[in-house]
């Protein structure tokens, strides 16, 4: 084991996952920091979902090994990694009758004994990650009266409440309205500054480079590019991995890197052109 | 909404804490359990005041109140009492079986009777008569009972798990072929088996119902079924987590297939051992997680030891309707727990239609 990878906070080396003969992840390898913010991107079915679930300990890599700060996740128990580790999905589970609240303090579960149930300063703590969502108006109801927004928003509190050192977020802006998105990810930005590490899938490029310390670039499940924003999107990686033409500056108003998308790259193989009828 | 000035809305409960539902719910089901047993020992043929079978459960604790008389005492220790702890195991057993089950397959209409578990507990049951292996040794013909509906609880999950996710449709009809064929095994063992002894016994099993069950049923019965309760309890925080998803449960630290596992298995055995001592009660299993999850919310910590209390209230209440209700004769309690699931069932799948229930 490297001295890098004992002070990073997670860590996957030469990580394969194979599936029906398919290899969604095929030896990547990353490393992310306290304190820091990682973006992954890349385009639909890439492996960002796949990379994520890996390294929340939900699936087991074919090849290759995970690492929370220096141990194997396989030496570890289960309740101990999601101690350190909280994974909010892609897609919000349904879980019909139960409420926010109730759901949120499922978070506080692998803090808790076996004979334990919540108490007050669990409910504070999941108070407080509702209030940082903005969701604390839903404590009482039950979870499928939410929208698809705000159900998104009650398990990144459910994460949160979780007090996970490495945070670890699946498109957790996709259903969000602008001013939701900015505080969702101001909120995991100072998550991550606070000491502890976020990982997150992101779509939009914008908000990739404006937030995140880092990007890595997926593409059929291998690493096409990592670095800092600035290194990894370029116009080239960006047309190679998503066939997509962009023109890329520095925005003046918020002083980050910025995309402008121009259209699909011009032979770059499209399966679904649309047919007018 | 009616409301009682002073007393908050029912909401208020239901969304109160874990302990505070379990303590509301424990008392107003043990308090009606504690009602429903002095009636039910003092209805039937020989009718016997309620004062008297006080003073009859007060003598057994030790305490002589020598104001009954003998035969009260001897209907009360030998006939009816034995008879509601038998329907109170069963019912608390199908209660937590349904309960658990429903959470394991993701689905609010899983019950150990519609999915088949309770017709492999009934075929190893009837495999074990027939045979003779039930007279082996005093727990042979639970045993036997419990190892059928493991199979078939193996076999259903197997099938709608098979293309990869889990299906609701294909259990609900996997269910079906299942009680179908395994109903279809049962038929051709009683046929084929020679008018013996053997025979009779299985007849009489086979209609089910809680009539001549004895102390033995007792001993037989009781302590597998609150072991198994027990164990379900303390897996409910594991069940609540998987019921939003495998990924989800191993995420928040559980370790799901030994814990699916082990909850699989005590469906099976609690159903199994309820199977052996009264046949298959249709529906208590159904109804009963479903009323109190509509009350007290779908945490398991709340619903899986209120659905054993429920599951009891259940069973004792219908027995004894049962047995009283066309005097001198007798219907069998499954008779009655089916008249009310089932219309109970249908309304579900009514309410519930356009919404897919995948869960
Ligand atoms: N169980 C599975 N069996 C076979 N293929 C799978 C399975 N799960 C995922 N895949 C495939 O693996 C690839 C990567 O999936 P993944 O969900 O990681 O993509 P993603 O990068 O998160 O995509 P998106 O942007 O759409 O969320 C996809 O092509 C997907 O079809
Ligand atoms: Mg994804």
């Amino acid at each position: 084991m490297t001295a890098a990878v004992r002070a990073a906070s997670l860590s996957v080396e030469g990580l394969t996952y194979t599936i029906q003969g398919k290899k969604l992840l095929d030896n990547v390898s990353l490393r992310a920091g306290q304190g820091e913010l990682v973006g992954v991107i890349g385009p639909n079915g890439a492996g960002k979902s796949t990379l994520l679930r890996a390294l929340a300990g939900v699936i087991e890599p074919s090849d290759g090994d995970c690492y929370l700060e220096g141990r194997r996740f396989v030496e570890m128990p289960a309740r101990e990694r999601a101690r350190a580790i909280a994974l909010v999905p892609q897609v919000a589970p349904m879980a019909h009758g139960f409420t926010c609240l109730e759901l949120v303090l499922m978070g506080r579960y692998p803090h808790m004994g076996r004979f334990q149930i919540e108490g007050a300063s669990d409910e504070d703590i999941a108070r407080q990650a509702m209030r940082l969502t903005d969701t604390e108006q839903f404590a009482e109801r039950t979870i499928e009266t939410l929208s698809g927004g705000e159900r998104q928003r009650v398990f990144i509190a459910r994460a949160l409440a979780q007090q996970p050192r490495v945070l670890l977020l699946d498109e957790p802006t996709s259903n969000l309205d602008i001013l939701h998105q900015l505080r969702v990810l101001g909120l995991i930005r100072e998550w991550a500054s606070n000491g502890a590490t976020a990982i997150a899938a992101v779509h939009d490029l914008n908000m990739a480079a404006r937030h995140c310390d880092f990007l890595i670039l997926l593409s059929n499940g291998k690493v096409i590019s990592e670095g800092m924003p600035e290194d990894v999107l370029t116009a080239e990686n960006v047309s190679g991995a998503y066939g997509v033409e962009s023109v890329i500056y520095r925005d003046p108003h918020t002083d980050a890197l910025a995309l402008s998308l121009i259209g699909p790259s011009a032979g770059f193989p499209h399966r679904n052109r649309v047919k007018a009828p | 909404m009616l409301r009682v000035a002073g007393i908050p809305a029912w909401g208020t409960y239901r969304r109160s804490g874990v302990l505070t539902r379990l303590a509301i719910g424990a008392v107003t089901l043990a308090l009606a359990i504690l009602l429903i047993v002095l009636i039910s020992l003092s209805v039937g043929p020989v009718s016997i005041p309620v004062r008297s079978v006080a003073s009859t459960l007060i003598g057994f604790v030790g305490i002589d109140v020598s104001d009954v008389s003998r035969t009260h005492e001897l209907v009360i220790q030998q006939i009816r009492l034995p008879r509601i702890i038998v329907g109170a195991a069963v019912g608390m057993g199908l209660g937590v079986a349904g309960a658990t089950m429903q959470g394991l397959f993701r689905n609010p209409l899983a019950d150990p009777g519609i999915i088949g578990v309770s017709a492999g507990g009934a075929l190893g049951a009837v495999i074990a008569i027939a045979t003779g292996a039930a007279g082996l040794f005093f727990m042979a013909l639970p045993l036997a009972a419990f190892s059928g509906a493991m199979i078939a609880t193996l076999v259903v999950y197997g099938i709608s798990t098979v293309s990869g996710h889990f299906s609701m449709a294909t259990l609900l009809l996997a269910g079906i072929a299942v009680n179908a064929f395994l109903g279809a095994i049962v038929s051709a063992i009683v046929i084929l088996l020679p008018d013996n002894g053997a025979l009779r016994e299985i007849l009489f099993w086979l209609a089910g119902g809680l009539d001549s069950r004895a102390w033995e049923h007792v001993l037989m019965s009781l302590l597998p079924i609150i072991g198994g309760i027990g164990i379900a309890m303390v897996m409910a925080r594991d069940l609540n987590l998987l019921i939003l998803g495998d990924d989800e449960a191993r995420s928040l630290g559980v370790n799901v297939v030994p814990v699916r596992l082990l909850l699989l298995a005590v469906g099976a055995m609690v159903t199994g051992v309820a199977v052996a001592v009264s046949g298959t009660i249709a529906f208590v299993g159904l109804v009963t997680p479903h009323v109190l999850r509509l009350l007290l919310g779908p945490d398991n910590r709340v619903l899986i030891p209120m659905s054993a209390l429920g599951g009891a209230v259940f069973v004792i209440l219908a027995d004894t309707v049962a047995r009283t209700v066309i005097q001198p004769a007798e219907l069998r309690v499954g008779i009655l727990t089916a008249f009310v699931g089932a219309p109970f069932f249908i309304l579900l799948l009514i309410q519930n239609r356009g919404r897919g229930y995948s869960l």
